[in-house]
């Protein structure tokens, strides 16, 4: 906006509001009454959905489902959208990071005097494209579960690492079959034609981030990461 | 007795003077003649007085106050200013600062029960849950509170963007908002470790896991947060403390800030609305 735009602003402005109302108790009475339904909101969700406590937690059980707070969907989503490990941090610190600044910046760029929805239709549109993709991005995270079964035939010996494996959250972020979610790890399906058994072990133990380490599996309970690994390596 | 407001010493003073017995017959009785029907006015009058000085008591209360202060004029200003043409979009804000001191205030009743050490965070959440007096009510209405937050934040964003309030002169309201946004994301991010359950905790160590791959400072940002390079008690007492002090002293601070310049600059009016008479006259002095 040049000088003349704002003043032309400023003049405008002040017009309407000497057409408004005086806060009090106009706009007291709007948010007053806005606050109780707030108020009266939280406490029916409470009173509907309650305070659940899941079990203690234990860092050395593997037995877990990696799932943040709704509100952290679209960000978690991003991940398994962005596939190639090499491009993981694009998702986890790249894009937010962009977004962010876009959005600080955003007076900066979108100089327009206008301001009428309808009369900015690229902003308008980019707001709309932003709010879709990230409803889109919650959504897909809320339904892509943590399972815990692999319905997969293995041998019987193969039996007890396939359960470590299913209760272990992998399926959280990685696909075994027809099971789990085909992101933010590569599936594992035929993990053992592409990674010797050692490197599998490794990749458990000092995992690239986002994948937790599960060195403390090893360390507690070694017969199930044994088991695991095999099960593993079978996979081709 | 300097301290009473006027109306007030006068009552106290007629109230000496009035030597009736108590529970004597008040009503115009004519039996009592003349006299008591007199009387009966003066009390009636008295009545009103006391009925008038009662009402000045605020008013004298803030006069008080603002002999001392000087904040008259300026809440004057704050509560009669006059606000634009508005619609129900704009209590969004506002309902997003009800919702923070909802969570300030049920926060701090979490607070006196909470003990945030990896082996007795849990069993603390538990007496909450379990045995604390509306302990699981209060617990709910923060977790649920966080929640609508959260949903209002967002629609209060969406709607200074779709009506262009973050243009002139409003960028720097704009800005102080987006950090309001990230701090709250954060305050989102730090509680859900706090109750020490499979979930929150496996959740948390994933989300610092994604800040360790970040460039350059990921890793050390992964380290701060969690205290070390695993999890221990350190890590639960450092969440706490950004959870329940940092950064909502920071937000306090940056909501003060946002009403400050809300107040200041006054609020948009719809997008829709158009000013006529400003508009010619600016055309004619152009
Ligand atoms: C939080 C999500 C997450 C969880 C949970 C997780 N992983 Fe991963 N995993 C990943 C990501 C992302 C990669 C790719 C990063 C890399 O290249 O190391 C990966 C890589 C791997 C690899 C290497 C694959 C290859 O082709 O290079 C193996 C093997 C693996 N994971 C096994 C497992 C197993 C077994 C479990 C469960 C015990 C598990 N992961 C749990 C995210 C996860
Ligand atoms: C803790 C969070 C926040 C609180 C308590 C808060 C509170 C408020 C209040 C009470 C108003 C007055 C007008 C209205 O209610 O619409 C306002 C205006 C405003 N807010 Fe916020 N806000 C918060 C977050 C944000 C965010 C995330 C943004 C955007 C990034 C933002 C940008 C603005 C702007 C630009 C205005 C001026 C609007 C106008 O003049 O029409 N705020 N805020």
């Amino acid at each position: 906006m040049n000088a003349r735009e704002k003043e032309q602003y400023l003049r405008e402005y002040y017009v309407l509001k000497g057409k408004g109302k005086p806060f009090f108790p106009y706009t007291i009475f709007k948010d007053g009454a806005m606050a109780t339904l707030v108020l009266v909101v939280i406490i029916a969700m409470t009173i509907l959905f309650g305070a659940e406590l899941g079990p203690k937690a234990d860092p050395t059980t593997t037995t877990y489902t990696p799932r943040p707070g709704w509100y952290f969907f679209f960000l978690f989503e991003l991940l398994r959208v962005v596939k190639p490990p090499a491009l993981v941090f694009i998702a986890t610190v790249g894009i937010p990071t962009l977004c962010l600044v876009l959005l600080i910046l955003l007076p900066f760029f979108d100089r327009n005097p206008e301001r009428h929805p309808l009369r900015r239709p690229i902003a308008t549109l980019a707001g709309i494209l932003t709010i879709g993709a990230m409803a889109y991005l919650t959504v897909e995270g809320a339904v892509a579960g943590s399972p815990t079964e692999i319905d997969m035939k293995v041998s019987p010996t193969l039996e007890p690492g396939k359960a470590v494996a299913a209760s272990s959250g992998c399926l959280g972020c990685h696909k075994i079959g027809e099971n789990g979610n085909s992101g933010p790890g590569p599936p594992l399906t035929k993990v053992g034609a592409r990674l010797p058994k050692q490197a599998i072990a490794r990749t458990l133990l000092n995992p690239t981030p986002p994948m937790p380490s599960f060195s403390r599996l090893k360390q507690r309970n070694p017969k199930e990461f044994t088991e695991l690994v095999t099960f593993l390596s079978s996979l081709r | 007795m300097k301290l009473l407001p006027g109306p007030l010493r006068r009552r106290r003073g007629a109230a000496a003077e009035d030597g009736r017995p108590a529970g004597a017959p008040v009503d115009g009785d004519l039996r009592r003649g003349n006299g008591a029907l007199v009387q009966d006015r003066e009390e009636e009058a008295e009545r009103r007085r006391r009925r008038e000085a009662a009402v000045e008591v605020p008013i004298s209360v803030a006069a008080w106050v603002d002999e001392r202060t000087g904040s008259g004029p300026f809440l004057r200003g704050l509560l009669y200013r006059k606000v634009p043409p508005s619609n129900w979009f704009y209590t969004l804000g506002s309902a997003t600062m009800f919702a923070f001191l909802s969570q300030a205030v049920t926060g701090v009743f979490l607070a006196m029960y909470y003990r945030p050490s990896a082996t007795e965070a849990y069993t603390s959440v538990q007496h909450i849950t379990n045995d604390v007096f509306l302990g699981q009510f209060v617990r709910g209405m923060h977790k649920w509170g966080a929640t609508v937050m959260m949903i209002l934040i967002f629609l209060h964003m969406g709607r200074t963007f779709f009506f262009g309030a973050y243009k002139y002169p409003r960028e720097l309201n704009w800005i102080i908002g987006v950090v309001l946004l990230v701090l709250t994301m954060v305050m989102g991010l730090t509680g859900y470790l706090l109750p020490f359950d499979m979930r929150s905790f496996w959740a948390t160590v994933v989300a610092v896991n994604l800040n360790s791959s970040g460039p350059i400072i990921g890793p050390y940002l992964a380290d701060f947060l969690r205290g070390g390079a695993e999890f221990t008690s350190v890590t639960i007492s450092r969440f706490y403390a950004i959870h329940m002090l940092l950064v909502p002293g920071l937000m306090a601070a940056l909501i003060g800030a946002h009403l400050y310049l809300v107040i200041k600059l006054g609020v948009t009016a719809p997008p829709w609305m158009k000013a006529e008479k400003a508009r010619e006259l600016a055309k004619e002095e152009i």
